[in-house]
């Protein structure tokens, strides 16, 4: 077996070469080169720079806590790569439960063959996700497995948050609300899409993704009215809308028109057959407002960069059927469900 | 930047429907129309068509979804190549989850079949380029719209000289579809909103003979729903009027005599064979097999598979539903035993199925009632 010693006498020193080899996850030497060589510069602050088992952080009374996995392909994609997306997913999903991200736990598994230098493109997206919602990856872990074992890398991110006082629960929401969405849907889903299965099409479309616990702290500083948060990611708005029209028992009708969706994610939605509704968001959430505050609710979303189009879409009515309608652009209705699995595109 | 954007123009919808409205109000009984087109169902089911037409007026959904029409024994033998031959299966997406007699071809990629989804024939060439060693197998089906993409693919097979490249050919005509609806006799139709698609590329002129022989108007049209509507304004129009005629509202992009390159190199691939078709049976030259000089491209020949087996899920009413004989709520399984999560017939697999369409899509009001097969 080769020893750590023997590949820096030769002059290799792995984790300075240019892939990721299986003895990178071995908790040894290698394992330490890595971190210190390639994780650590670029996500250093007091509590991971401590290296326990455990970060410590300072205590609060209630805690919200999230995990989530990332195992995107391609690993980079228009507006994002993998890195940035588990950092938001995890900020995103604490900020919607109305909670101040306190830290996150970042777990890689890698590949073995993982080019070095796609790890530190991620690595550095992870550190300016980090920076940009204003939170520090405290503790984490890192493991090789063989080639063709897994695909290139997988992160899981754990975020923990200190719970706010604003109740949001889907409980409190009662006919009249209104429903707002903080922006244009299904950029994230198509472009990746997009990349993913036609690389060879030219397109401008951009991932969303993006940490909104800024904007989610001012939402809910300015906005007493504010009643319920969710972001759009898989399933899309039509997951969110439907779910929530069931889990209140209310009818709730969304106004097709008013849905901010961009022309270029509209005609690679459209020629791939797949509703913009169905599709995944990174950096939007859906608001539920009381009625007399709604226009508070824009002007809050509005004056954050995340927020620019937000748009009243929807409204709860009387009936309680639980169900979501959808008043289409043609002003026909249909009913909004909540999309199958796996997005097929059709073929002709 | 402003990104909301409105796929169509608000004053022609109107438009389109005031004179549907009117026109409807002039007939003398209620007609059926059909589209014989996947992606006109789902698209007047997306805009919420149905619940702004006139009661008297319905639009039923004939067989247009490829995936609908195809045989449970095509699909059998798709899922034997994956599975016994042990052959990398290139197939489009909407074909994954397609029930034969026994399982889909997402299941056996759940068990460890080489089932890879594309979205162009070219892609499987490429694949079977880069892998000698391996069989490579495209389930080439569709309309006249996809077979012009699987007829390249053979001929870039043979210009590359593959040894390991074949198709499962599925490819079906619209024309005999059609005319072996009027001719069942229990299918009572009023006029057909033909499919934009398939007109680009076999031309307008093809609908004539539907019009003279069967009395049948028959409008082009393409797939916003305005342009649906529009087409559907004009067909109730020429039944008001007494008028059997061919109208093409979709004139940017279909020409009388289509796109005459595709229709070359399908005809130097393939020729025209009888097919079973799910729900219609086997219709007189409808389908198209590959060339004598391509035969060794096709897989059936290739792993000697033989003619696909005519057996058909005995509960499930696909083939009324195709045809227009029964609307999905007229089927016992449909929302019980059959939903899009566990499709058991083809309609409800297929996002453009009329079943799925209906199940995902059918409008608050409650559904009308439409009498199956009058």
């Amino acid at each position: 077996m080769i020893s750590a010693n023997n590949l820096t006498e030769s002059g290799i020193t792995p984790a300075t070469g240019q892939r990721i080899s299986l003895a990178h996850g071995g908790g040894g030497q290698l394992t330490d080169d890595l971190l210190a060589s390639c994780v650590l510069p670029r996500l250093a602050n007091r509590a991971l720079n401590e290296l326990l088992d455990s970060a410590l952080l300072p205590g609060v009374e209630r805690l919200a806590l999230t995990i989530d996995s990332y195992v995107v392909q391609p690993l980079k994609f228009p507006g994002g790569d993998i890195g940035r997306l588990a950092v938001c997913g995890t900020v995103n999903d604490l900020a919607v439960c109305g909670a101040r991200p306190l830290g996150i736990a970042l777990s890689l598994i890698m590949t073995e063959g993982l080019e070095r230098r796609m790890l530190e493109d991620i690595l550095d997206s992870i550190a300016a996700a980090a920076s940009e919602a204003n939170v520090c990856i405290v503790t984490g872990d890192t493991k090789v497995v063989g080639r063709g074992q897994g695909d290139g890398i997988y992160i899981t991110t754990a975020g923990v948050g200190a719970a706010g006082t604003h109740k949001l629960h889907p409980d409190a929401v009662r006919a009249g609300d209104m429903l707002i969405v903080s922006g244009t849907i299904a950029d994230h889903g198509m472009a990746v899409m997009l990349a993913r299965e036609m690389p060879q099409v030219q397109s401008v479309l951009k991932s969303d993704v993006a940490p909104l616990n800024h904007m989610i702290e001012q939402l809910l500083r300015q906005v007493p009215g504010v009643v319920f948060l969710r972001d759009p990611t898989r399933g899309g708005l039509a997951g969110v809308a439907a779910d929530l029209a069931a889990r209140t028992g209310l009818h709730l009708t969304l106004l097709e028109k008013n849905i901010p969706v961009r022309p270029e994610t509209w005609h690679a939605a459209d020629m791939l057959g797949i509703d913009p509704l169905d599709v995944a968001n990174e950096g939007k959430i859906v608001v539920v407002v009381r009625p007399d505050s709604v226009e508070q609710a824009l002007d809050a979303l509005c004056a954050d960069k995340h927020g620019t189009d937000a748009r009243v879409i929807g409204i709860f009515g009387k009936q309680n059927d639980g169900i979501c309608e959808l008043r289409t652009c043609m002003g026909g209705s249909r009913i909004l469900q909540k999309p199958y699995g796996e997005q097929l595109p059709r073929i002709c | 930047m402003s990104a909301v954007i409105l796929p169509h123009s608000e004053g022609q919808t109107a438009k389109s429907l005031r004179r549907l409205t009117i026109a409807a109000k002039a007939l003398s009984r209620p007609v059926k129309f059909m589209e014989v087109c996947g992606t006109h169902t789902m698209s007047a089911f997306r805009c919420g068509l149905h619940s702004l037409m006139p009661r008297n007026v319905t639009l039923l959904s004939g067989p247009g979804c490829p995936v609908c029409v195809t045989s449970q024994g095509d699909i059998d033998q798709l899922i034997e190549l994956a599975t016994d031959r042990d052959v990398t299966l290139c197939t489009y997406g909407d074909m994954l989850r397609v029930i034969g007699s026994e399982g889909s071809l997402e299941q056996c990629r759940a068990e460890g079949a080489d089932v890879r989804v594309v979205y162009s024939s070219l892609d499987a060439v490429k694949l079977a380029a880069e892998n000698p060693q391996r069989e490579v197998v495209f389930a080439a089906v569709g309309f006249e719209t996809t077979t012009p993409a699987s007829a390249a693919a053979v001929i870039e097979a043979s210009r590359l000289g593959l040894e390991n490249f074949s198709i499962l050919a599925s490819h079906k005509l619209i024309i005999p579809a059609m005319r072996a609806l009027l001719e069942s006799g229990d299918v009572q139709v009023d006029g057909f909103l033909c499919p934009g698609h398939v007109a680009v590329i076999i031309g307008a002129a093809v609908f004539e003979p539907i019009v003279e022989k069967y009395h049948s108007p028959c409008v082009i049209a393409g797939f916003e729903g305005p342009q649906i509507a529009a087409a559907l304004a004009r067909l109730t129009e020429l039944v008001v009027e007494g008028r059997a005629e061919l109208e093409n509202l979709y004139s940017q992009a279909v020409t009388e005599e289509g796109n005459l390159a595709a229709q070359a190199i399908i005809q130097e691939v393939f020729t025209p064979a009888d097919w079973q078709w799910r729900g219609l049976g086997k219709l007189k030259s409808s389908g198209l097999a590959l060339r004598f000089a391509y035969a060794k491209y096709d897989a059936r020949t290739r792993f000697n598979l033989g003619s696909p087996t005519a057996r058909e899920n005995p509960g499930c009413r696909c083939g009324d539903v195709i045809t227009g004989r029964a609307t999905p709520i007229d089927c016992k399984l449909f929302a019980t035993a059959c939903t899009p999560v566990r499709a058991l017939g083809p309609c409800m697999v297929s996002s453009e199925g009329t079943c799925q369409a209906w199940f995902k899509y059918h409008h608050v009001r409650t559904p009308k009632k439409v009498e199956a097969g009058s």
